[in-house]
């Protein structure tokens, strides 16, 4: 019932069969899922889509799974939220937030990902599954994983505040708290994932796992009525994410459930880590590494893997990158939660102040319609706004007192 | 004295296990050719077109070509050369 013909390397085009492997072995370029669209085309339908259940495998053509879906049976289809406040904050006329604070079951995007990467790691045939991490994936795979059965390692830089890791350690995975930095944890998970049979969420069932982040574009475009947006932000760290929203559009036109698309994509990074919109800005196609230095930890991944491809999606559609100060994410934090009601984490502050730049120096044009990608939830990185927000008025115990600072408040407003 | 070059494993095959291989000095180009000559097959693992792999980062004496002169950064004896395979990892 599946729909994949195969791996295919994206530099070389030399093809494997579908193996837990994600590195072409004659010229090191990344595997990628290759499907067969004339089958997808036959199979899918809007009405048939629009039938199932709102998780992220009403798209399950589109998805690198043989049988049926094992991991995530919840996870996705977040709200597309109209956020007219925002807009006219912002200056813009539509504006809309594809809210991935609210992704089940721990409130970030990577469960998307994960739940399609543990998916095929049933169907590979592994019993234990793995992750290098800080955050969101570890938290994902932790939770995804107790619940499919899985034994987990996850390996986490040793220097890590005891407070991110506790969201990981209530689902008990075995924790490996390594000595040394991420970059230290990232290299031993390499030597681990070769000599361990495990399935390593973003190693070696990594062109699996990346699948996962297209679900974000196909909901975007039936959410809004079966059409593309006419310019689309999203945040960037390796640069899968931006990828794989713009391939989702385009399998969609492929197909024959979008009829048109002009979407331009648009790239947000922290200036602290802006690989990817350094090389958009200059016009270049080298991606040069940095050493990370920004709140916005989410993103902080100074050699991005699928940078090259990232910058080429956005040249490919007209769009353009930006990248923003520490002082410009905690605004835009707090301006999504005091116009829209939504608490994102640091990464969504990069992606809104990134847009009001883009709008601001006319690459993002007001008219059109803009969706802006927030894919974490504030709640988990809540030390970025520790003397950022507004304060607590504190009174006594009695109405005169709540009267006495309701008399400031007001003539406050 | 010659350019010493780093070989990684999955390339070793190609220079009979050995991880160190010696070269000419001049570009990083013409020491993959001459390395092919004496290890066919290597130049088309790391290059295509006379352009390194996106994949493959060359680095002399620890910085990364790309930031030099790129295929015709110029290398002396007594320089070394490493061939190390990006790992389409990464993170998040």
């Amino acid at each position: 019932m599946g729909h994949v013909k195969g791996l295919k390397c994206r530099e070389c085009g030399r093809e494997y069969p579908v193996d837990p492997i994600y590195v072409c072995e004659f010229c090191f370029g990344p595997l990628e899922v290759a499907y067969d669209y004339k089958s997808i085309a036959k199979a899918v339908t809007r009405k048939k889509i629009e039938q199932r259940p709102e998780t992220l495998w009403r798209y399950r053509e589109l998805l690198p799974v043989d049988g049926e879906p094992q991991v995530g049976l919840s996870s996705g289809f977040t709200p597309l939220v109209k956020a007219d406040n925002l807009a006219r904050e912002i200056g813009i006329d539509e504006l809309y937030i594809k809210d991935d604070t609210v992704v089940h079951p721990t409130l970030s995007f990577k469960d998307r990902v994960v739940a399609v990467a543990l998916t095929k790691a049933k169907e590979f045939g592994f019993d234990t599954v793995a992750c290098a991490s800080t955050g969101n994936l570890a938290h994902s795979v932790s939770a995804h994983g107790a619940r499919a059965g899985f034994k987990r390692f996850i390996f986490i830089p040793a220097s890590l505040e005891a407070s991110k890791i506790v969201a990981s350690l209530v689902y008990e995975p075995n924790l490996i708290a390594v000595d040394g930095n991420y970059d230290d944890v990232n290299r031993l998970c390499s030597e681990v994932a070769n000599k361990y049979r495990w399935a390593f969420v973003n190693i070696n069932i990594r062109p699996f796992y990346a699948e996962g982040s297209k679900t974000i574009g196909f909901e975007i475009a039936e959410q809004l009525g079966w059409k593309a947006p006419d310019h689309i932000v999203v945040p960037c760290a390796s640069g899968s994410l931006l990828t794989k929203v713009w391939k989702a559009l385009k399998e969609f036109k492929q197909i024959g459930i979008l009829k048109e698309l002009e979407t331009k994509i648009f790239g947000a990074q922290a200036t602290g880590c802006g690989p990817i919109a350094t090389a958009v800005k200059s016009g270049t196609d080298v991606i040069r590494p940095v050493k990370p230095n920004t709140i916005a930890k989410s993103l902080a991944i100074g050699n991005p893997a699928d940078g090259f491809y990232a910058s080429q999606a956005i040249k490919e559609t007209g769009g353009y990158a930006e990248d923003v100060s520490d002082q410009e994410i905690i605004d835009a934090m707090k301006l999504l939660a005091r116009t829209e009601g939504i608490f994102a984490e640091t990464a969504g502050g990069v992606t809104l102040a990134s847009t009001i730049k883009l709008i601001r120096d006319g690459r993002i044009s007001r008219e059109g319609t803009t969706v802006i990608c927030i894919t974490g939830n504030g709640l988990k990185t809540q030390e970025a706004l520790q003397g950022h927000t507004v304060l607590p008025h504190h009174i006594k115990p009695s109405l005169a007192s709540f009267e006495d600072v309701l008399e400031k408040i007001n003539k406050a407003n | 004295m010659a350019v010493k070059v780093r070989i990684p494993t999955p390339l070793q095959k190609l220079t009979q296990g050995k991880e160190e291989v010696d070269g000419p000095a001049g570009t990083i180009m013409a020491l993959v050719n001459e390395l092919d000559r004496q290890y066919p097959g290597l130049a088309e693992r790391v290059s295509e077109n006379g352009k390194i792999r996106r994949f493959v980062n060359i680095y002399v004496n620890d910085e990364d070509i790309r930031f030099l002169n790129a295929e015709e950064t110029s290398v002396k004896d007594g320089d070394e050369v490493s061939i190390v395979p990006a790992i389409a990892g990464g993170a998040w």
